[in-house]
């Protein structure tokens, strides 16, 4: 709980960490004053630690909740598939055509190409990325102060606050967006699409420069908007949560804040999981489409 | 940000998902809809077919009714023409069988009525003769006057 925090600015931070697993270089001293003698594999313990740890550490509480959320919704899904009749359908079936139908419909709507890849993309996409948006709504603290009774230094439960999810999501779309550019179009008939346009072809270094920040922008403008997002509301929850340190009338305008601020969330944890897939059969649709 | 390995773990995760899902999830359920549309859409094609058949048949049976009205009207007609016919057959018979009878009757009264001239016209001479015997019985002797006698028969 926010009391148990030496300054606001500790539990903000604490709140905003990762579990990471990583390995800490000899010689290193840790947050306890512990100087490791030899190289030693550990959950990180503050920032700087993190940072120590380098690339070849995994924020595990990103991945557990990530694939957790994701199995969660594959099994959901899969059942109803195995189960799925022509007949009239049960409950489950019945949600499950629906979210299926509206993916269907919105592929069908920006993608004009054949490629059977696309629609389970889309559905996987918004499925996944809705879920992860959606442990936002559970109060800040509930599920990291269990866990830090059961030993877990840190524990951030939305995936989708943490850059390595929702980059590595836009990099696996952005991957797909090259191999079917190159796929639709040839890899000569790609570089020509960012070289020789919109100016004439003397001008290719300024194509090449204006395409070029185009094609960048896409997994930028992917990852970023939803990692924005969701660690802007994220950020607002744990503010709202400093509250209920204050006595009790800051707790009551808390607790409705938290609500209020809740029930906007829906919105937005909803809308980024759509424009997240929206966009990914854009994308998807425009490496697809043969330019002039 | 603190870019770390979560970055790849990620990406093959999601890479697992989209092909578990688009092996195992979306084409079942995607059948079943379209399935489940061919269906409707069988429904909907058998059921106009069906009120098609049905106008058709009631159409036909008002056809076949009409007919049939018609063709019982034709016979009524027939049947009642041809009873004036037997009526008019049986009256024309009876009268000329009336016609006949009376004939006959009539022959019948004329020969009784010779006859009984004949008979009477008989018994009259022999009354006149019987009559005149018995005036004449004094004067006359039947023998000498026969022949008178007899000639006077015949005049009668």
């Amino acid at each position: 709980m926010a009391s148990d925090y030496a300054s606001s600015g500790e539990y903000i931070k604490h709140h905003l960490q990762n579990l990471t697993y990583g390995q800490l270089p000899a010689g290193f001293e840790r947050h306890d004053g512990e100087v490791l003698a030899a190289p030693t594999w550990t959950f990180a313990h503050g920032a700087q630690e993190v940072q120590a740890m380098g690339f070849w550490s995994i924020n595990v509480d990103s991945m557990l909740f990530s694939i957790g959320l994701g199995a969660l919704f594959l099994y959901f899904f899969y059942a109803a598939a195995k189960k799925a009749t022509a007949g009239v359908p049960s409950g489950l079936q019945n949600f499950v055509e629906w979210v299926i139908e509206f993916i269907d419909n919105s592929v069908r709507g920006s993608f004009s190409h054949r490629n059977p890849l696309v629609a389970p993309l889309a559905l996987t996409v918004f499925m996944w990325v809705f879920l992860m948006n959606l442990m936002d709504l559970l109060p800040v603290d509930w599920v990291p102060y269990a866990a830090s009774l059961a030993g877990a230094p840190y524990l951030k439960i939305v995936p989708s606050t943490d850059p390595n999810v929702t980059f590595g999501l836009a990099l696996s779309v952005f991957a797909l967006v090259l191999y079917y550019s190159v796929k639709m179009k040839g890899a000569g008939g790609f570089f020509s699409e960012l070289a020789f346009q919109p100016f004439p072809r003397f001008l290719f270094p300024v194509n090449l420069l204006l395409e070029g920040v185009g094609l960048i922008a896409k997994p930028i403008s992917l990852s970023l908007r939803l990692f924005g997002n969701m660690y802007a509301g994220e950020m607002i929850f744990i503010l709202i949560a400093l509250m209920y340190g204050g006595g009790w009338i800051l707790g009551v305008f808390g607790g409705v804040l938290q609500w209020a601020w809740a029930v906007f969330h829906i919105l937005i944890i909803t809308l980024q999981a759509f424009i997240f897939m929206t966009l990914t059969i854009v994308y998807l649709d425009m490496a697809h489409a043969e330019h002039h | 940000m603190n870019f770390n390995a979560t970055l790849i773990g990620q990406s093959i995760t999601f890479v697992i998902f989209v092909w578990f899902c688009m092996k195992f999830v979306w084409p079942p359920i995607v059948n079943a809809l379209d399935a489940r549309r061919k269906q409707i859409a069988d429904g909907l094609a058998m059921a106009d077919r069906g009120r098609n058949e049905l106008e058709l048949a009631s159409r036909k049976a008002g056809d076949h009714l009409r007919d049939a009205k018609a063709q019982a009207a034709e016979v009524i007609g027939q049947a009642e023409k041809r009873a004036a016919q037997i009526i008019e057959e049986a009256k024309q018979a009876a009268r000329e069988e009336g016609d006949r009878q009376l004939a006959a009757a009539q022959g019948n009264i004329v020969q009784e009525a010779n006859r009984a001239r004949e008979a009477l016209r008989e018994q009259v001479a022999a009354l006149a003769v019987a009559g005149a015997e018995k005036i004449l019985r004094r004067e006359i002797d039947a023998k000498t006057h026969a022949d008178l006698l007899g000639q006077l028969k015949a005049e009668l």
